[in-house]
C-alpha cells in the first residue's frame, strides 16, 4: 500500500467533461490494497469510465460486500454514496436500493469469495431478478484478507503460495451467469485497460444486470508460478474473443459497419456497443453458441475475454414488478396512504 | 380433562375437528362471522398442521357474552368430523356437553362416553345423495354441519344465508349447493334433536362498533398506511399472510390509475438474509421498507440486522412468532423470540421492539414502527405471534387521523446540504444522540460511506479505540432514548395495596385480563402492567418498584421477558416470579390462575372453570 497522500492540486490542463469535472473528481480515497494489486487497476478503469460517461457523482450508488475487492468502492468517486454490506450479500442491498430508487446508477464490486462462495445464492438471484446494475467481480482465485486460502474460482491444479494444488472444480462465473440468463456477460483482465474500459462503459449503459468478471491478480498470495490467476498466466492464456467499442449517445456515429466483421447493438440509453469480431463465427447475441464457444476455449486452458454476450431487450426487476417509472422514494406520502376513507372501505369487508 | 359444563346463553366453547385440505376453513369462517354479525362477542382459533392435505386440523370458536376472547380449553360442543382424532376430540368435551359426528360410519364403542350427548348425523351419506362429484360432496359436508349448528344453537338463518349470498354472488351453482347443504343439515337437526340445545345463542348488540380481522392483515394495512413502498420477504408460516395482505391492499390502493403501474415493490427474496438486505438497501435510499418473518427468519437476518444497527439504517421487521427452537412447531404459537429480537446480531446491539396484543395494535404499531425506525435510524421490530397474526379477532374499528404526517427523522434536504460546509454522517450536533442522515442522489455534499466496519463520528473507517467507543456509546444512548417513544405500557391498577403486580406482554393480555377479573371476583385484586415496547420506559421501572412481588407471565420456557426485565431495569431478582406456558396454544385464563395462585399472599384459590 501507498502511504503518500494524493495532492489536492490539479494540473490546469486536465481534461474537463461536460459536467465541468476532471478525472480527479472521480477518484476516491487512497487505496490501502497491496502495491500492484489488480483491483487498483480495475478501480482506475472505473474512474476513467465514469469520467468519460460523464456520470454525476452523487447519482452513483456504489456497493460492495466484504473482502479486498469490496474495499475498492472507497477508492473511486468520493461524492457517490457507498454501501459496504455484509459478506456476499451486496446483491440484496443493491436490489432493495434499486427497488426504492431506480434512477440512480448502481455499481456493485465483489470478489470471488464474496460472489462464488458465501454469496453464490445472492449472485445467482440478482441475475434472475435482473437488477439494473453493473456488477464487477474482481476475480483472483484466492482469499487475501485471511491470507491465501483457495477460493471457489481456483482452477484444478492451481497451486497456493505454499505449493498445495487445488483439487476441487472451479465455479466459472461467466458460465454460470450465461446459464442463469444474464443479459450482459463479459470477462476481462485488470491488466488490459483498453479492453476493460469500453466493457465497463457498456455495462453501465446496459439496462439490466451487467456482469463483468475481471481476472485481477493478487500480487501477495496468488501471483506465483503454478497459479492460473497470476499476471503472467493470464497474459499468456488470454483469448480475446471479441473486441468492443463503446460509442456514447452524444457521439455522432459515422463509422460504417462492414458486414460480417462489425456488429452494432444500440443500448437502452441510445448509446451503441460495437463488436469487432475476431472469430468470424462468434455471435455475442446467441447464448447457446456463446456457451459452446466458451466451452471450447476453456477446454484448451485458455481464458476467453471480451463482452461475450449481450441482450438489450431483457426485462429488469422493475419490469417484473411493474413499478412506476420514477423512484418510489419520490412519491409523496399523500399518494401512498389511503386515508380514513380507504380504511372505512376496507373495514366494511371485515364485518 | 373433562369438566362440568355451565349451561348458558351466549357462553360456549365449540371445537370443530376436521381433516386439513377439505374446505372446512371456509365453513368455519362462515360460522364465526355469522355469530359476529349476530352481535355476539366471539373469537376463533385455528389449530392447524404444517401440511397441505390429510392431517387433523381443528377450529375453536369461543362465544362469550361478556366479551372474553382468550382461548378457553372448555368445549361444550365438538364437531367431530375426523375419525383419526375422535379419541382426543371426544375426550376434550366437558361433562354434560355434546358431540356432533358423522354417523355414516357408526362410532366405535371405545369412543363412547356416558356423560356427554352424541348427536349423529349421516353427513357423508346425505352429501352423496344430494350432490354430484367428490370434491363438492366433501366441501358440502362442512356446510351441512354448519346447517345443523344453525338449528342446534339457534343461529340466525337469515344472517347465514345473507353471507352465502354475498360470498357466492357471482357463482350461482355454488350458492345453490351451499343453500341446499345448509338446509339439509338444518332440517336433519330439527327433525332428530331437541333444538336448540341449552347452549344456544341469542342476538346481541356487542359487535356493532367492531370488526373481525387477523393481526397479519391489520399489520399489512398498517404498512400501507405508514407509506411503506418496499417489502421484501421469504415465505414462512405464520408471517406469509402479512405480505399477502400488503400485496392485496397495495393492489387496491397503490396502483397508479393513469399508468396501471405500482407505487410499491414487493420482492420475494431467495432467503431471509436477502430479504433483510433488500429492506436495508431500500431504507438506505430513504424508502420505508419492511420484512415480515418468523423466528427462523430473524435468526438468518441477524447479521444484516447488526449492520443496520451499526450503520444506522432505518428498517422494520415483523416477527410473527411461532414455536421454536429450530423448525419447532411452525403452526403453533409462542413468545420465544423476545430476547432474540431485543438483541439480534453479534456484538453489542439493542433494538426497538413493539409488542402488539391484538390486530388493532398490529395496525397501530405497524405505523408507529416506521416512524420510530426513521426517527431513531435503527432496526425496529414488531413482535406479534401466530395467534394474533393468523387468527380472527374481534377488535374495535380501526381509526385513522387524516392529518397524520410521518416522522421521517433527521434527513437533510438538498437545500440544507447546500448550506453546510461539510456533512458528517455520525456527528451529533445537537446532543440528542441522533445524527442527520442524507439520502443518495440528493446532493454531492451528502455523500458518505455506509459501512458495518468500524467508523468514527465523521463516517470514516477506523480501528481507533476511542473513535469506535464514541460512536458505540452514542448509538446506545440513542436507542435507549427511544424508551419514551415506544408505546407506553398499559397499566391496570386497583385501589387495594401494591403487594402483587403482574407483568405480561403481547397476546397473553386477554387471558391475563380474564384471569384478573376472575380473581377479583374472588376478592383477590392484582395490579397488572402490559409491556408494549422495548427499551422499557420509566413507567415499567416504577411499576416494578411499586410492587413487592411481580409475577411475569409469558409464553416461553426460558422466562425471556423476566430476564429482559432483570437485564434492563433495576428490579431485584428476588421480587420477580415467573409464570410460563409454552405448549404452543394461545394462553388461557386457566394457565394464568393456576400459575399465579401459588404466589398470591392469600389462600390459593380453586380454579373455577
Amino acid at each position: 500500500m501507498s502511504y503518500i497522500k494524493k495532492p489536492a492540486a490539479r494540473h490546469p490542463k486536465l481534461k474537463v467533461n461536460s459536467l465541468g469535472l476532471t478525472i480527479r473528481d472521480y477518484e476516491g480515497s487512497m487505496s490501502t490494497l497491496c502495491a500492484g494489486c489488480g483491483h487498483d487497476s480495475v478501480t482506475a478503469a472505473l474512474v476513467q469510465a465514469f469520467f468519460e460517461l460523464e456520470v454525476e457523482p452523487h447519482r452513483l450508488a456504489k456497493l460492495s460486500g466484504i473482502g479486498c475487492s469490496s474495499k475498492t468502492p472507497a477508492y473511486f468517486v468520493s461524492e457517490a454514496h457507498g454501501f459496504n454490506a455484509v459478506h456476499g450479500r451486496m446483491p440484496a442491498v443493491a436490489a432493495g436500493a434499486n427497488a426504492a430508487h431506480r434512477d440512480l446508477l448502481y455499481v456493485g464490486i465483489s470478489g470471488d469469495g464474496d460472489s462464488l462462495s458465501i454469496g453464490l445464492g445472492q449472485f445467482c438471484h440478482a441475475i434472475r431478478r435482473n437488477v439494473n446494475m453493473l456488477y464487477v467481480l474482481e476475480n483472483n482465485g484466492v482469499y487475501g484478507l485471511t491470507k491465501g486460502q483457495f477460493s471457489a474460482s481456483a482452477d484444478i491444479g492451481s497451486t497456493s503460495k505454499g505449493g498445495m494444488a487445488n483439487q476441487q472444480r472451479p465455479i466459472d462465473p461467466v458460465n454460470m451467469a450465461l446459464s442463469l440468463g444474464a443479459t450482459f456477460v463479459a470477462r476481462s483482465f485488470s491488466g488490459d485497460k483498453d479492453q476493460l474500459i469500453p466493457i465497463l462503459k457498456a455495462g453501465l449503459s446496459h439496462s439490466g444486470f451487467a456482469f463483468v468478471d475481471v481476472i485481477s491478480p493478487c500480487v501477495t498470495f496468488n501471483d506465483h508460478q503454478g497459479s492460473t490467476k497470476s499476471y503472467a498466466h493470464t497474459r499468456s492464456h488470454m483469448h480475446e474473443v471479441i473486441e468492443t467499442d463503446f460509442v456514447p449517445l452524444r457521439t455522432e456515429i459515422t463509422t460504417e459497419y462492414s458486414e460480417g466483421s462489425v456488429q452494432g447493438i444500440t443500448m437502452h440509453d441510445g448509446s451503441v456497443v460495437k463488436f469487432h469480431k475476431i472469430a468470424d463465427e462468434y455471435d455475442p447475441t446467441d447464448r447457446r453458441a456463446v456457451l459452446d464457444y466458451l466451452a471450447d476455449v476453456g477446454s484448451r486452458g485458455e481464458i476467453a475475454t471480451g463482452l461475450l454476450y449481450l441482450e438489450e431487450t431483457g426485462v429488469d426487476m422493475h419490469g417484473f414488478e411493474n413499478t412506476v417509472d420514477g423512484p418510489l422514494v419520490e412519491i409523496p406520502f399523500a399518494d401512498l396512504c389511503p386515508g380514513s376513507k380507504g380504511l372505512e372501505e376496507v373495514q366494511k369487508e371485515w364485518r | 380433562m373433562a369438566r362440568e359444563s355451565d349451561y348458558g346463553v351466549n357462553d360456549l366453547g365449540l371445537k370443530i375437528a376436521t381433516v386439513n385440505g377439505t374446505g372446512s376453513a371456509s365453513a368455519n369462517g362462515l360460522l364465526l362471522q355469522a355469530l359476529f354479525r349476530m352481535g355476539i362477542p366471539v373469537s376463533g382459533k385455528n389449530v392447524f398442521p404444517s401440511n397441505i392435505q390429510g392431517l387433523p386440523t381443528w377450529y375453536e370458536i369461543r362465544v362469550n357474552k361478556d366479551g372474553y376472547t382468550a382461548r378457553s380449553p372448555d368445549f361444550q360442543l365438538a364437531i367431530a368430523m375426523n375419525p383419526e382424532s375422535y379419541a382426543r376430540d371426544i375426550e376434550e368435551v366437558v361433562s354434560g356437553g355434546w358431540i356432533l359426528y358423522d354417523n355414516t360410519r357408526e362410532l366405535d364403542d371405545e369412543f363412547r362416553r356416558d356423560d356427554v350427548t352424541f348427536l349423529g348425523i349421516p353427513l357423508a351419506d346425505m352429501c352423496v345423495e344430494h350432490f354430484q362429484g367428490s370434491r363438492i360432496r366433501i366441501l358440502m359436508k362442512n356446510i351441512t354441519y354448519v346447517g345443523a349448528l344453525v338449528a342446534l344453537l339457534d343461529i340466525d338463518m337469515d344472517v347465514v344465508k345473507g353471507m352465502l349470498q354475498e360470498k357466492f354472488a357471482s357463482k350461482q351453482h355454488l350458492m345453490d349447493a351451499n343453500f341446499a347443504a345448509i338446509e339439509l343439515g338444518y332440517k336433519y337437526a330439527l327433525e332428530h334433536f331437541d333444538c336448540p340445545l341449552p347452549i344456544r345463542l341469542e342476538a346481541m348488540d356487542k359487535t356493532k362498533d367492531c370488526v373481525m380481522v387477523t393481526g397479519n392483515a391489520a399489520a399489512a394495512l398498517g404498512c400501507v398506511y405508514a407509506g411503506a413502498t418496499v417489502g421484501a420477504w421469504y415465505p414462512i408460516t405464520p408471517a406469509t399472510s402479512v405480505m399477502d395482505g400488503f400485496t392485496e391492499y397495495c393492489r387496491r390502493f397503490r396502483v397508479d390509475p393513469d399508468t396501471g403501474k405500482n407505487n410499491f415493490c414487493i420482492l420475494q427474496a431467495e432467503d431471509e438474509l436477502a430479504a433483510a438486505g433488500m429492506v436495508i438497501g431500500a431504507g438506505w435510499m430513504g424508502a420505508r421498507a419492511f420484512s415480515p418473518t418468523a423466528g427462523p427468519g430473524i435468526s438468518l437476518m441477524s447479521e444484516f440486522i447488526g449492520l443496520a444497527y451499526y450503520a444506522e439504517v432505518p428498517c422494520v421487521f415483523f416477527n410473527i412468532q411461532r414455536t421454536g427452537p429450530s423448525t419447532g412447531m411452525p403452526t403453533r404459537t409462542q413468545q420465544g423470540d423476545l430476547m432474540l429480537c431485543a438483541y439480534a446480531s453479534h456484538g453489542d446491539t439493542k433494538h426497538i421492539v413493539l409488542f402488539p396484543a391484538d390486530p388493532k395494535e398490529c395496525f397501530e404499531f405497524s405505523v408507529q414502527a416506521f416512524d420510530l425506525a426513521e426517527r431513531f435510524q435503527t432496526p425496529t421490530f414488531v413482535v406479534s405471534d401466530l395467534d394474533i397474526g393468523m387468527n380472527d379477532w374481534m377488535i374495535p374499528k380501526l381509526e385513522w387521523d387524516d392529518s397524520f404526517v410521518p416522522d421521517r427523522g433527521k434527513v437533510l434536504a438538498a437545500d440544507e446540504l447546500e448550506k453546510v460546509e461539510n456533512f458528517h454522517r455520525y456527528l451529533d450536533l445537537d446532543g440528542d444522540h441522533i445524527t442527520a442522515r442524507t439520502l443518495p442522489g440528493v446532493h454531492p455534499k451528502g455523500a458518505y460511506f455506509t459501512r458495518g466496519s468500524g467508523h468514527d463520528k465523521y463516517g470514516r473507517y477506523t480501528e481507533d479505540s476511542d473513535a469506535y467507543v464514541e460512536v458505540m456509546d452514542r448509538i446506545l444512548a440513542k436507542v435507549e432514548s427511544a424508551a419514551d417513544h415506544v408505546p407506553a405500557p398499559e397499566i391496570f391498577e386497583t385501589d387495594g395495596g401494591k403487594s402483587v403486580g403482574v407483568v405480561s406482554v403481547g397476546g397473553c393480555h386477554w387471558a391475563v385480563l380474564e384471569a384478573r377479573d376472575a380473581l377479583a371476583a374472588e376478592g383477590i385484586e392484582i395490579d397488572y402492567l402490559r409491556i408494549r415496547g422495548f427499551p422499557f420506559s420509566q413507567a415499567v421501572e416504577q411499576f416494578l418498584e411499586d410492587h413487592g412481588t411481580v409475577i411475569v407471565i409469558e409464553q416461553n420456557r426460558d422466562e425471556q421477558l423476566k430476564n429482559l426485565i432483570l437485564l434492563e431495569t433495576s428490579c431485584a431478582k428476588e421480587k420477580l416470579q415467573s409464570v410460563r406456558y409454552y405448549g404452543g396454544q394461545p394462553l388461557s385464563k386457566v394457565h394464568v390462575i393456576e400459575g399465579v395462585t401459588p404466589f398470591l399472599t392469600r389462600e390459593p384459590m380453586e380454579v373455577s372453570q
